[in-house]
């Protein structure tokens, strides 16, 4: 009888892994870098002339400083971050019981800034959350990605797929059109790519400046003439998910360089 | 603002040139741009750049509106003894930074 149990949740399993089949297969997997130019992909190689290396050192000075009543700093808690916080960004977005609900990883930091510093919020896309996440995520550097979208994430999870190929705005475009059927191709001078987000926070030369992988979900929705979502909202935490989980098994870049 | 990333070579060899690098997190607002208002915001660049080395001026730069913003310089110097660069800035705003690197040489 528990064999014959063990048997049925064997094949249950295999069903539910199966259903989650991605689009892309894994050996075709291709992080947005292998899409840039030999200028670009040589500043993000360059440890000293990658500009996002200078978030990630402001990262790391705040990381020790205290914030708030209690006079307290991240390391407080954690400790090192250079063991403490190495594959934590890999595992974002996920789940958070404390808050009931998927975070990514600006999220889960603005929180536990508040929530355990009891210091002043920080905003989204502030320069210092963006500094904090982009040293966290630097610690998991080379390391593949790997979310979880079973049990409490899987609602946000297929929310997340459901906006992923629902077409969007005047251009009457969903994510996989160019992302998944038509990746390699030209728009314009651009090589579209499969649209992962493994390298941010990313510098942006557009931007001239170093922004989150909402932001540039955002820019994605402006692009083509739909509705962006604000900074933060559920729909935008969704999509990041489902990004993360197309894209498991490729390496965080984080500060990558993009145009 | 007035963040900064220095790298110098760990071993100089006395009168051989060497690579210095520096990279400043600056805006570099080139004031050409409205902003979502149609305002135009004012222009804030780095304007003068310099490097002293035990007090000489031994590097110079004058920045402008053509400069992307978080500029990397990079220059060669050769030193006799071992000391200490200072790098200062100063932009538009008034706003001042500075930074500073050991350099230890041999031979």
């Amino acid at each position: 009888m528990t064999r014959r149990l063990i048997l049925v949740a064997a094949i249950v399993a295999c069903a539910s892994a199966m259903a989650q089949t991605r689009a892309i297969a894994p050996a075709d997997l291709r992080s947005g870098i292998t899409f840039a130019g030999d200028d670009v992909r040589a500043m993000q190689e360059d440890e000293f002339g990658n500009p996002g290396m200078l978030w990630v050192e402001k990262g790391a000075r705040l990381w020790s400083e205290a914030a708030g009543s209690d006079g307290k700093s991240c390391a407080s808690c954690h400790g090192d971050a250079k063991t403490a916080m190495r594959g934590v960004a890999a595992r974002y977005p996920a789940y958070d019981r404390v808050q009931t609900r998927v975070v990514d990883l600006e999220a889960k930091i603005a929180d536990c800034r508040t929530r355990h510093q009891r210091a002043s919020p920080l905003a989204r896309e502030s320069d210092d959350l963006l500094a904090l996440a982009t040293y966290v995520a630097h610690q998991s550097r080379d390391l593949p990605i790997a979310v979880s979208i079973e049990g409490a994430a899987k609602a946000s999870f297929e929310r997340g797929r459901a906006f992923y190929y629902q077409r969007h705005g005047q251009m009457n475009l969903s994510c996989a059109q160019c992302h998944e059927q038509h990746w390699g191709k030209r728009l314009l001078r651009e090589t579209m790519s499969q649209g992962h987000g493994n390298a941010f926070p990313a510098y942006r030369l557009e931007w001239q400046t170093l922004g989150s992988l909402q932001r540039r979900l955002r820019a994605c929705l402006f692009g083509i003439r739909a509705e962006m979502p604000a900074e933060g909202a559920t729909e935008l935490t969704d999509l990041e998910l489902f990004l993360a989980w197309r894209a498991q098994g490729l390496s965080i870049e984080t500060p990558g360089v993009r145009r | 603002m007035a963040d900064s990333r220095v790298a110098v070579p760990g071993k100089i060899v006395r009168g051989q040139p060497f690579e210095v690098r520096i990279s400043i997190r600056h805006p570099m607002e080139t004031g050409y741009r409205m902003d979502n208002a149609g305002k135009s915001i004012p222009r804030n660049v780095i304007r003068s750049f310099t490097c002293r080395y035990n007090g000489d001026l031994v590097f110079s730069a004058k920045l402008s509106s053509g400069i992307a913003a978080n500029p990397y310089l990079r220059f060669f110097l050769t030193a006799a003894d071992s000391g200490e660069l200072v790098f200062e800035w100063v932009d538009d705003a008034g706003t001042r930074g500075s930074d500073h690197a050991a350099i230890t040489v041999g031979g």
